[in-house]
């Protein structure tokens, strides 16, 4: 389908893009949908990237997700790490006119761990908080139990909704147990129909069409910059080559994720503008550490060859990153050793990349008793990443060059993630978006080992487990003070590096393609915030 | 006739009950929906959490037990991902696809009928040749690529027509429709024409073998013979005699059209069933997925029942009896 998707936008080449009859609006085709307008619904991308055009957060994070003042104005934090203080902006209105408080936040912290029927719930981002309490109108103090740096990013996460448009009138108080005086809590249907749709963001609710389109209007009472459109509609458009055509057709000015495939021939049109940036999101590798024996591995006697660090290392030599880059993503990624790209917090600029070296793979793997190599399966998701299939196939191709016969086995995203989820492969690749935290983020959910009680290792499913880097990374998780978290950080990322735990890849360049004469900024995060979009080169 | 609909009606909801059994245990064997919905960052115990929410962390066959107590009161569950009753989510898109799935049956027999009859008539006739060519063409290319061509000419190449979405609605008695407005009329056409290539394809095909197989038999030739007018006898005569196989296929390809528009939505991103269906598989949501087959199981049943009807009306040698055959 690809192959055919992709003849046909080459026969699109050429033609003219129609200019929109309305150049206020600006539409845009978004490759998935969200599944509610609701901001603290379900949080996953679409949701967030659709919920930065209505509801804003405490704090923002700019393009590189470093933190920027939102709706808090300002912030300190106590000596002990413990207290902070936000001091909220004056003069904030939201959509339907009220003004915006401290009270409003409560409320909001007080719905999160109580949306109804929530498929992926924010409660995260507020639990680190003890109390979340109001001096006064224009004020939030937060306690936490322990020091904890990230409580920004974690801020910076959620969209902030109105009380009253929630049926709320009264002052809230914000207890984590549950919040005495609200009996309830409304649905997401509630903000799917627009009534509680009610933010400070940039742009108001005007429509949700459900597989159709969210259309949305300029909130004039904006606080901040007023946005260069009028009107904006996003549409879902999951096919790639619908998706293109789409843009060609000049039904929509803006898409996201154009398909790499068509991306030389859009960058070669006239009347398309393809702008692109870095992204947090690192493909890798994850080796089974725990399995004994180890599913898919043949030819080593029952042992798992994962568990020795030269094959983790000969593995990772034998991997050419830099060819993967130019041949495989066409230059749509930036090669990586370490888990988040050197502008975001907690790389260590002293790392080097790896220097792809077949004969000492080689070496390396009969010094550790596998001098014929051993066979191996290599799990990846086919749809779920730029290139995903293919990656592993080069990947496997190497591999096979030192000695490891490696079997690619690609499946879509639903089967893999349950398949991986339950320990069936020996080396398995996926991506990880790291949050504005940097390294902290992959840290903790992809390396720290597995622990339910403090929230580590989450998607660990490689079962990596080094005492030496959990002590690290949780010593890092309590300093509050932004130097020495970020040396903790540089500390752990070279543990990780050194001890080949986890193999990182590349990072993602994220592409959107519009119609000639616009330009947009590129997120980090992948989102597709459209009140960046401007006329423009 | 009563008895043969309520054992028509039982049998469909048979069909119905393994069809949802089946679909029920197959999507648990594929994976966990938790797996796909959760956000990665969040840890183990709210992972959990969101099973316990979802109801997924009992074992299958209790979670199977509360699907089965649910249908008793009517209740086919609430989307994992929608958080809304699956049945309102279908039945919600279900207009989209209605609107989509009658113009395109209605372009295929409106086209298909008299162009097949034509070639039927003169076979050597250049259009004739011409028809049918355009006919091998249309059942044999895949019809993704159809839709994506159609995009590119109408839309890409002379900016006619839009390039997929449905546009502008009115509410008729609550239900959004396309067609009435000329905005959602011109969004309609190119997927409805998509659709209806391949129909239009196969009913020119039968039309015209039939058409050249009854024009020679003696009914006809004596109904010329006695000088009835060229249009009754075609219009009439010729025509009543072909329609059983076209009805019979017309029958099954509607209850396609209905519930596996799922290419052609996604290609025009109309926001139908189908894509509904193709999304709720791919996020394994699963009350949204047994649903929808439940629901398609009885179309299929019902269209069929339709079908036994009209060939009763069609042909009166054909009687619909209640006992057995």
């Amino acid at each position: 389908m690809k192959n055919l998707s992709t003849a046909a936008v080459a026969l699109a080449l050429g033609s003219v893009v129609a200019l929109p009859a309305a150049a206020q609006t600006l539409t845009a085709g978004f490759a998935s949908e969200p599944s509610s307008v609701d901001p603290l619904y379900h949080n996953l991308g679409p949701n967030n990237a659709t919920r930065k055009h209505m509801f804003e957060a405490l704090v923002g994070e700019d393009e590189n997700l470093g933190i920027v003042p939102m709706l808090a104005e300002s912030w300190t934090t106590s000596d002990d790490g413990l207290t902070w203080t936000f001091k909220l902006r004056e003069g904030v209105k939201f959509h339907d006119g009220g003004d915006f408080t401290s009270r409003d936040f409560l409320y909001t912290a007080c719905r999160i761990p109580n949306v109804p029927n929530s498929p992926s719930s924010m409660a995260g981002f507020i639990k680190s908080a003890q109390t979340i309490t109001a001096p006064d109108a224009m004020t939030i103090e937060v306690t936490t139990a322990a020091p904890y740096p990230l409580l920004l990013t974690d801020f910076a996460s959620f969209g902030v909704v109105s009380a009253s448009a929630n049926g709320h009138d009264g002052p809230v108080e914000y207890l984590a147990e549950g919040c005495p005086g609200i009996d309830g809590y409304l649905d997401s249907n509630a903000y799917n129909d627009g009534t509680a749709a009610i933010g400070t963001g940039p742009y108001k609710f005007v429509e949700y069409v459900p597989g159709e389109r969210i259309a949305m209007e300029r909130f004039d009472g904006y606080w901040g910059d007023a946005p260069h459109w009028q009107s904006i509609v996003i549409r879902p458009i999951t096919n790639d080559g619908a998706r293109v055509a789409a843009l060609l057709a000049g039904d929509v000015d803006v898409i996201e994720k154009p398909p790499v495939q068509d991306l030389e021939r859009l960058r070669a049109d006239e009347n398309i503008n393809v702008v692109q940036g870095a992204s947090s999101r690192v493909i890798y590798l994850h080796f089974d550490h725990a399995g004994d024996p180890t599913p898919g591995v043949e030819g080593t006697d029952g042992k798992n060859p994962m568990q020795d660090v030269r094959v983790r290392r000969a593995i990772s030599l034998a991997i050419d990153r830099g060819l993967i880059v130019d041949r495989i993503m066409g230059g749509l990624a930036v090669p990586a050793r370490q888990l988040v790209p050197d502008f975001m917090r907690g790389t260590d600029p002293e790392i080097a990349l790896e220097t792809p070296d077949l004969d000492e793979a080689k070496r390396l793997l009969a010094e550790a008793g596998y001098p014929d190599g051993f066979k191996l399966v290599l799990g990846t998701p086919n749809d779920r990443y730029i290139n995903d299939a293919k990656i592993a196939q080069a990947v496997a191709q190497m591999l096979t060059r030192a000695g490891i016969e490696t079997e690619v086995d690609a499946m879509t995203a639903s089967v893999f993630f349950s398949r991986r989820n339950n320990y069936e492969f020996s080396l398995y690749l996926a991506g990880w978006g790291a949050s504005g935290a940097g390294m902290a983020s992959p840290l903790r959910a992809l390396v720290a080992s597995q622990n339910k009680d403090k929230g580590l290792g989450g998607t660990n499913r490689g079962r990596y487990s080094n005492p030496d880097l959990d002590a690290v990374i949780e010593e890092a998780l309590a300093t509050v003070e932004p130097e020495a978290h970020d040396a903790l950080l540089r500390k752990a990322s070279r543990i990780v590096v050194d001890d080949v735990g986890i193999l990182p890849l590349h990072f993602e360049v994220t592409p959107w393609a519009l119609r000639a004469g616009l330009t947009m900024d590129a997120r980090a995060d992948q989102h597709t915030v459209l009140t960046s979009v401007r006329p423009g080169e | 006739m009563l008895a043969y609909l309520i054992r028509r009606i039982g049998q469909a909801l048979l069909v119905m009950g393994v069809m949802a059994t089946i679909v029920f245990f197959g999507l648990y064997t594929v994976g966990n929906p938790v797996d796909l919905l959760i956000n990665p960052e969040d840890d183990l115990a709210a992972q959990e959490a969101a099973m316990a929410r979802l109801g997924l962390d009992k074992p299958i066959h209790v979670q199977f037990g509360y699907f089965l107590a649910g249908l008793v009161q009517g209740d086919l569950g609430t989307s994992f991902v929608h958080n809304r009753p699956a049945i309102d989510l279908i039945l919600s898109r279900l207009p989209a696809t209605l609107e989509l799935a009658f113009l395109a049956m209605a372009l295929a027999v409106l086209i298909g009928v008299p162009l097949g009859m034509y070639a039927g008539l003169r076979p050597n006739a250049p259009a004739s040749k011409a028809i049918m060519a355009a006919s091998v063409v249309g059942f044999s290319t895949p019809n993704f690529w159809q839709g994506l061509m159609l995009i590119m000419l109408f839309a890409v190449f002379w900016g006619v027509l839009p390039a997929g979405g449905r546009g502008d609605t009115v509410d008729v008695l609550g239900i959004p429709l396309s067609f009435l407005t000329l905005d959602g009329l011109s969004h309609l056409i190119l997927p409805a024409l998509n659709l209806a290539i391949y129909k239009m394809s196969l009913v020119i095909r039968l039309a015209r073998a039939g058409t050249a197989e009854v024009a020679l038999q003696d009914y006809v030739k004596y109904a010329r013979a006695r000088g009835l007018s060229p249009v009754r006898v075609v219009g009439v005569h010729v025509l009543k005699n072909i329609l059983i196989p076209v009805v019979t296929v017309l029958g099954l390809e509607t209850g396609n059209v209905i519930a596996f528009a799922v290419v052609t939505e996604t290609v025009f991103a109309w926001p139908g069933i189908g894509k509904l269906l193709i999304d709720s598989i791919g996020l394994l949501d699963r009350p949204v997925v047994v649903a929808y087959l439940m629901l398609t199981v009885f179309l299929f049943v019902m269209i069929n029942l339709v079908v036994d009807i009209a060939y009763s009306v069609l042909d009166p040698r054909v009687r619909i009896r209640g006992g057995g055959k």
